[in-house]
Parts: structure tokens; sequence; C-alpha cells
């Protein structure tokens, strides 16, 4: 199912307990790190980042595949993907295959055959939208720094997602 | 929580102020404080290298401040947006944000007196020159675009002229080169026209004028549309690393927020141009009513253009084709003027614009005083001009009013014409 409006990523965002960023890397210049640094320190997710060229992000290990990943924690519920739209199809497949809920493809990862793939396997599919960015929206973050949520309520304590 | 897009009034009440999750409030608190408590010396890490959310100190961001930001966003239909302490330093803060030392920027000359003293003698002094045209002639502005250029600038509509800029055209010309197109939407306000629909790039008001819409507060804000692409390869203090910021690449890090997050992390916090949490707080309350109270300016201001075009003392009108501020030529020339800004009664001579009350100026001898006289006629500004900003008074009022000080104003050119 293609998560495209505000409502559906907020409820993915407030189910979802564990996250696989694949693609994480350890650089504190590149916005992956940057996402995955949020994530982390929001301790709102169990995170884990996927990279066979590194150790860990700062003391977090990381796994070479989301199959290493899934033998040790069983199936993510969101897989935030970090890779070149042309490398996604077979990260598709695995994420289909090790089980994984749903699946997010960040700022300009567009593959439309891969959207296709994981829509019709059943995932929650997220397309060219930022995990840090959505999360913001929907618990106060994005507001803080007078960007605009869309957000219109009167409801006490929505900020929580 | 529901998928909708709510209209404009909703949003001039709502946006930005959900309750307060601490107390309850349903008013958008006054956060008079200075700084923030950290929660762990992780978080406050995190703060600093701009990896998280949060509030440091209140020169950079602040609750209430963010609540007015996030509300002009909203109804500029941009991406975020920052206040400043005035619409003079919303303007500064937006072409620092783009432009250096030996960098250019193209302006309309058809705007605010205020302006153009900013770019030509402050700018300058910083080394940032600016070229003029007429906001209608785009062959002159685009003559004007060279290599270093980094902005075009105009007024939706222009002060005190009322010349009106084709957003679009302007839009068109400033892409093709590259460049941001930047709008002060002052006088139109986001009620009456969003410039960021018509392809602006980024939008600065003196919220002093129809946010505020009392004549209360100093305040600024520049709204960001979020859609210009900075790593085009002009824009290097935020494509390139910045020494300010750890050698972040604000392009590669925040993507369409780059221009948002520099401006703030940066400009605002090195320029120290803030908006107080109290002026947010009654520039948010200004909000609630501006679709009411453009309506009636705009009611008000087409009685009054039609009451002085049917006078006798009145030698010409511009009628405004889109708010409320506009001008008008007084038979007998500044003598005249003078009279008659001095025989008013209920309107108000001061130097400002926006406020329910109506004002009235006399521009060649205030607001663009610092201008020569060619500066002026580029400006659109007759010597006999008067500027009225109409007011949200009873219109029969008003009128009485400026009869009065019109036949005030002829006796002493009747007087002299019967010697």
């Amino acid at each position: 199912m293609i998560l495209d409006t505000p409502a559906a990523r907020r409820a993915l965002l407030e189910r979802s307990h564990t996250v696989a960023v694949v693609g994480a890397s350890n650089n504190p210049l590149r916005p992956s790190y940057t996402v995955f640094s949020y994530l982390r320190t929001q301790h709102r997710f169990e995170i884990a980042a996927i990279n066979p060229t590194i150790h860990d992000i700062d003391g977090v290990p990381a796994y070479p595949s989301l199959t290493a990943y899934a033998q040790a924690h069983g199936a993510p519920d969101i897989v935030d993907v970090f890779r070149k739209p042309s490398e996604v199809v077979p990260l598709v497949q695995e994420a289909i295959a090790v089980g994984a809920k749903a699946i997010w493809f960040q700022y300009g990862v567009i593959n439309e055959e891969a959207i296709a793939l994981a829509d019709k396997a059943g995932l929650g599919v997220v397309v060219d939208r930022c995990m840090k960015v959505e999360s913001a929206r929907f618990n106060g973050g994005l507001s803080m720094n007078g960007l605009n949520s869309g957000i219109i309520t009167s409801r006490r304590n929505e900020t929580h997602a | 929580m529901q998928d909708r897009s709510f209209g404009f009034a909703t949003r001039a009440i709502h946006a930005g102020t959900p309750p307060d999750p601490t107390t309850g409030s349903r008013t958008m608190p006054i956060y008079q404080t200075a700084a923030y408590v950290f929660g762990t010396t992780e978080q406050a890490a995190e703060l600093f290298q701009l990896r998280s959310y949060g509030h440091i100190y209140s020169r950079i961001s602040n609750p209430t401040v963010a609540a007015f930001e996030e509300r002009m966003a909203s109804l500029e239909g941009g991406l975020g947006a920052i206040a400043f302490s005035s619409g003079l330093a919303a303007q500064l803060c937006t072409v620092l944000s783009l432009a250096q030392v030996g960098d250019h920027i193209v302006s309309s000359q058809n705007i605010y007196g205020g302006t153009v003293t900013q770019f030509t003698v402050t700018l300058r002094r910083m080394g940032i020159e600016t070229s003029f045209a007429p906001v209608y002639d785009y062959t002159a502005l685009e003559a004007a675009i060279r290599p270093n250029t980094k902005l075009l600038f105009a007024e939706t509509i222009g002060n005190p002229s009322g010349t009106l800029a084709d957003l679009d055209a302007l839009a068109k010309l400033a892409h093709k080169h590259n460049i941001p197109l930047v709008i002060d939407n002052t006088f139109a306000s986001p009620y009456l026209c969003r410039p960021i629909e018509h392809g602006a790039d980024l939008v600065v008001h003196s919220a002093t004028k129809f946010i505020s819409g009392h004549g209360t507060t100093m305040g600024g804000v520049m709204i960001d549309a979020g859609r210009f692409d900075y790593g085009n390869g002009k824009f290097p203090l935020l494509s390139e690393a910045s020494p300010g910021y750890h050698n972040k690449v604000f392009t590669e890090t925040f993507g369409e927020y780059a221009f948002l997050m520099r401006a703030r992390a940066e400009v605002l916090r090195d320029v120290g141009a803030q908006m107080s949490p109290m002026d947010a707080w009654i520039l948010l309350l200004g909000l609630e009513t501006l679709p009411l109270r453009m309506e009636a300016h705009v009611h008000n201001a087409k009685a009054i253009a039609a009451y002085l075009h049917s006078r006798p003392e009145v030698e010409w009108v511009r009628p405004p084709e889109m708010g409320s501020i506009f001008t008008f030529g007084i038979r007998g020339g500044r003598d005249a003027g003078r009279r008659f800004i001095d025989s008013l009664e209920l309107w108000s001579h001061l130097a400002n614009v926006g406020d329910a009350k109506s004002l009235v100026i006399h521009p060649a001898s205030t607001t663009h005083s610092q201008l020569n006289d060619d500066e002026m006629r580029k400006a659109g500004v007759a010597p006999e001009a008067v500027r009225l900003s109409v007011g949200l008074e009873d219109v029969a009022d008003l009128t009485w009013d400026l009869g009065n000080a019109l036949e005030a104003s002829q006796r002493g050119v009747l007087a002299e014409s019967a010697r």
C-alpha cells in the first residue's frame, strides 16, 4: 500500500518499533548519518544500520545485510532506504523475504519497479520522503523551527508520534 | 488525524498553534525565556550539530516565535519561515543568506525608499552592489543581471506608487538566469496575493503592517517556498562546506530545507535580529483577523478612492488595483499638500501603513526624503502625491474629514489667484 497521505505516514510511524536503515553512513556530513542519528537519539525506535562497509555508527552495531539483521532481531517494521534508485529492486526482494512490514524510500530514491514490487507484496510504501522530517512533522520538531507541519488541530497532545 | 486542506481563514487562526502540550493552554503561551535546559549532554550535542529539532537560545528560535513563523509559512504556502525584528531585518538577512562581498543583486526600482537606501548605502558598504530597473521593464531587468547576480527583488505592490509586479513574468526571468525571485508582499498580505503561487522563491514582509493590523508591533518575516535549487553552482554559501557549521554542506544535508536551516543557523544566529516572543504573540493575534480586516480595508479604500475622484481639489487619483494603500495628487502641489495634511482631524499623519486606523503621509517630504529627485521619480513618487492607508473606520467619517481638509488645502491657492 502506497502511504501517500500525512495521516497514513503518521499511522505507520505510530505503529512501528524497529527500523533498519539501509545505507546508513558513519560520516557525520552525510544525510543518512543525520537521519540515523536523529532517529537513534529520539529513543522512539529500535534502530539499526545496514551497511557491509562499516562496523558500527556511534556504537550501534551495523549489519552487512537485511537478512543478517533479521536473523538477529526478526523482521523490521520499517526498512529505511538510502541507496541509488538503480540498486533497490534486490533490496525490496530481500525486505519481502525477511518479512519487513514497510519500506521507506528517502528523498530521490525513486524506482517504479521497486515501488510496485513492494506494494504488490503488501508492504507499506513511502516514496521520496525523509523519515526524519516526517517524524518531526508529527512530533512537533518541524514546528519548533518555524517549518510548515501542515498540522491543524484543537486536540491536546496530538504532537506525539 | 484527518487529511484535509484547510482554508485560509482557518489556517490564519490555527496554523502553528495546536493546544500547548504542557499546559493545555488554548492560546499560544508567551515563552518569555532566553534559553532552554538540555535533556542530556548527548541531546545538547545533537542540537548544536543541527541533527535534532529543539530550542537552544531565543536568538535562534523560540516556541512563540516559531508558532508565528509556522502560521506565516502556512498562509503564504511555503515550506517554512523565519521571523525577524523588522521587515528591513528580514530583507537584509534574506540578501545576506544568498550574497556576500563581490556579489550583485537586481531590484525593481518601484519600491519603498527605505529599501532603496538599505540596498544603495548599507549593502554597498558591505560589498554587495544593486542595479535597479522598472518592475515592468523585463529587458532592462534582464540586461542588469550579471554572472555574480544572486537574486531578483520586487514588491508585489510598489510603495507608494502602487505599481503591480507581474510575478509570473519576474519568476520566469529570474529562473532563466538560475537566481531566486524575492518578493516583498507587505502591501498585499497573503490574503490578497500569495507570491509563491506565482513562482516566487522567497517572500518577505514587514509584519508591522497588515499582519499586525493595529500599528502596535515591529516585525518582519521571510518565507521560503523550498523549491529553488541552491545546489546549481551559483550559491557556494549553501552548497560548499560551511566553516560556521562543522563544514556541513547545507544543500546535501538538508535538501529542500537547506536555505531555511542555514538562514536560521548562520545568518539569524550571527546577525541577531530575532523577533521577541511578546511581539510574535501580538502578531499571531493580528493574523487571526487578517481575512476580515483585508476585506474591510479593500472595501473602504475603493470608497475613498471614488470619493476623491469626485472632488475638484484632487488633480489625480491612482486608485488601488489591489489592497488599500494608494496615492492621489492634490491641486496646488507641495504647499497645498502640506495644508491638507495639517487640516486633517481623524486621519493620522505618520510613517506607517496597514493599521486599523486611517493613515496619511506626504512621501516626498518623509518616507522618500532620503532619495534624490531622480531616485524619487524612478520610484514613481510625484512631489504632490499624498499616500493614504485606508483603515477600518466608517467611510462617512473618513470622507467628512478628507472633504474638510481638501477645502482648507485650496484656500491659499484661491487667495493667491484672487490677488
